[in-house]
C-alpha cells in the first residue's frame, strides 16, 4: 500500500470577525447554544485537508429542480419560478468543481415541509422544498425553484425571516465545510432579522444577498438570481513550520 | 501606489435552523424525496478493522439535550488512510468515511456505525491518536462547531497527540474522550457534546 501523503497544503485561517460570533444576545437560541470558552487554534493536518467526495451517482440528475422534485405529474408548486445560480469559488478565485451543494427552503407562503413547522401558511403538495446539485468543472451550479416567502419566528413576539434559502457546501476539505443562507436583494426584513445581523460586519451581509440577474432571467418564463459561494482558499506552498531544526 | 491583495473573502456562515433535517435528512424531517440520502454508511460492508457504534448527546448551558442537531462524521479508515485523493493511500471499496446523523426528536440521542480509525500521521511526522472528525450545526450555532473524539482504550496514544497536546487545561482535554463499553456483543463508545458550561466540550478553529 502506498504511504499516506503528509505534505499537503494548508487552507488560509478562518476570519472569524467576518463569521458570526457563537454568541449573539438578540438570535436568542444562541445564548444556551454558544461555547463560552475560547476556540482552540489548530494548524491543519490531514484530518482537515482531506473531506468527503461526491460524485453524480450520488444523486439523481434533477435533485437539482424543485419545481419538478416533489410535484404529481403535469403540477407544480404555487409561487414565484425562480432560479438560483452561480459558482462556488474559493478565495483565491479559484472555481471548485465537483463539489456537492444542497439547499432548503420554505414554500412560496413560508411553509416548511417539516413535521415540526407549525406556522399556520399551508403546506403545498407539489412542493418539498430541497435540492442537491454537484458543481461542474467551473465551479458552476444552478436550481430551479420557487421563491420562499417570508415567515413569523419566536424570537422577540414580532420577527419575521426575509426571504432565504439555507445553502450547504462541502469544498474539498472538511475545513471548508459551510452552511449559510442566501437573502434577496431588495428585501426590506433583511435589514430588522437578528438571525441577519449576527453577522458583524455590513459588508460581509451583502454576501449573503443574491442579485437580481436579468441576463440570466428566461424571458416569460423564470426569473432568475446570482448567488456566488467563497470557501476557503489555500496556500500554494508546502514550507511548514518545524518546532525543531529541519 | 501599492500592489492590490485580490483574495475574496469566505461566505459568512448563518445558522442551519431548526429545519436543516429537510436538506440534509429529508427523511427526519418526514417525507421521502430522494433516491438515496447522503451520509448514512460511513464505512461500507468492506471495511477492515473493529465494528463500533458511537453515541451520545449534545448539551445546551442549560443542561438540557438539544433536539434539532445534525452532526457530521469525518474519519480514516483502520489503517489511518482517508478516502480523498490526495492522501494518497488506498482505501476499501465502499469506505467514504463521511457520514451524517440527527439527534433524536425526543430524546437527543444520536449514534451511528462505523469502524474505528487508525493513527494518522500529522505534521512534522508527530502521529496522531485514532480520531474521528465531527461538524455540530444547529438553530442557535451561528457557525458549525469543529471537534475531535478520541477513544479511551488509547491512552498511550492520547497522550502523545499532538492535538490533544495543544490544549492546555488537562481537565478539558478529557471532554474528547469517548468512553468504551460492551452492549449486547458491540463495542459502543459514549460522547456526549457539551455545548456551553463546566464541562463544555473543546471545540477548534481548524
Amino acid at each position: 500500500m502506498t504511504k499516506p501523503n503528509q505534505n499537503m497544503a494548508e487552507y488560509y485561517q478562518r476570519d472569524r470577525r467576518w463569521h458570526p460570533p457563537a454568541y449573539a444576545k438578540d438570535y436568542k437560541t444562541s445564548v444556551a447554544r454558544s461555547p463560552k470558552f475560547s476556540l482552540i487554534s489548530l494548524e491543519n493536518t490531514p484530518s482537515e485537508i482531506t473531506g468527503p467526495r461526491f460524485g453524480h451517482n450520488d444523486l439523481a440528475p434533477t435533485d437539482n429542480d424543485l419545481i419538478s422534485n416533489y410535484a404529481q405529474p403535469g403540477e407544480s408548486p404555487i409561487g414565484e419560478r425562480i432560479i438560483v445560480h452561480g459558482r462556488v469559488l474559493d478565495e483565491n478565485a479559484r472555481p471548485v468543481p465537483n463539489t456537492l451543494v444542497e439547499i432548503w427552503q420554505a414554500n412560496a407562503g413560508g411553509r416548511y415541509r417539516h413535521k415540526k413547522d407549525t406556522y399556520l401558511a399551508p403546506i403545498d403538495p407539489n412542493f418539498g422544498g430541497c435540492g442537491r446539485t454537484i458543481t461542474d468543472e467551473n465551479g458552476y451550479y444552478y436550481f430551479r425553484t420557487v421563491k420562499p416567502g417570508a415567515y413569523p419566528w419566536r424570537n422577540w413576539v414580532n420577527d419575521w425571516r426575509p426571504a432565504h434559502i439555507h445553502v450547504s457546501v462541502f469544498g474539498s476539505a472538511f475545513a471548508q465545510r459551510l452552511i449559510t443562507q442566501l437573502y434577496f436583494e431588495g428585501d426590506p426584513l433583511i435589514k430588522s432579522c437578528p438571525i441577519v445581523a449576527t453577522i458583524p460586519d455590513p459588508d460581509a451581509i451583502e454576501q449573503l444577498i443574491a442579485r437580481l440577474d436579468m441576463n440570466a432571467t428566461i424571458p416569460l418564463d423564470t426569473i432568475a438570481y446570482k448567488f456566488d459561494i467563497v470557501l476557503r482558499g489555500r496556500r500554494s506552498t508546502l514550507f511548514e513550520n518545524r518546532l525543531e531544526g529541519n | 501606489m501599492p500592489q492590490q491583495l485580490d483574495y475574496l473573502k469566505e461566505t459568512p456562515s448563518q445558522t442551519a435552523g431548526p429545519y436543516v433535517h429537510i436538506g440534509l435528512a429529508p427523511g427526519a424531517a418526514g417525507f421521502q424525496i430522494y433516491d438515496q440520502e447522503l451520509g448514512q454508511d460511513i464505512a461500507g460492508p468492506n471495511a477492515a478493522g473493529e465494528r463500533i457504534r458511537v453515541e451520545g448527546l449534545v448539551i445546551d448551558g442549560i443542561g438540557s439535550p438539544v433536539k434539532d442537531v445534525l452532526l457530521e462524521a469525518w474519519q480514516a479508515n483502520s489503517a489511518g488512510v482517508y478516502a480523498h485523493p490526495e492522501h494518497g493511500g488506498e482505501v476499501e471499496e465502499g469506505f467514504r468515511g463521511w457520514g451524517r446523523v440527527i439527534t433524536d426528536f425526543e430524546t437527543g440521542e444520536w449514534a451511528f456505525e462505523t469502524v474505528k480509525p487508525g493513527p494518522v500521521m500529522g505534521r512534522n511526522g508527530q502521529m496522531m491518536a485514532p480520531h474521528i472528525n465531527l461538524w455540530i450545526v444547529a438553530r442557535g450555532i451561528n457557525i458549525g462547531l469543529n471537534t475531535r473524539l478520541y477513544f479511551e482504550d488509547e491512552a498511550e496514544a492520547n497522550a502523545s497527540d499532538p492535538i490533544i497536546n495543544v490544549i492546555e487545561w488537562e481537565k478539558r482535554r478529557e471532554t474528547l474522550i469517548a468512553k468504551r463499553s460492551e452492549r449486547d456483543g458491540q463495542t459502543v463508545y459514549r460522547f456526549d457534546i457539551c455545548l456551553q458550561g463546566e464541562d463544555e466540550t473543546v471545540f477548534f478553529d481548524i
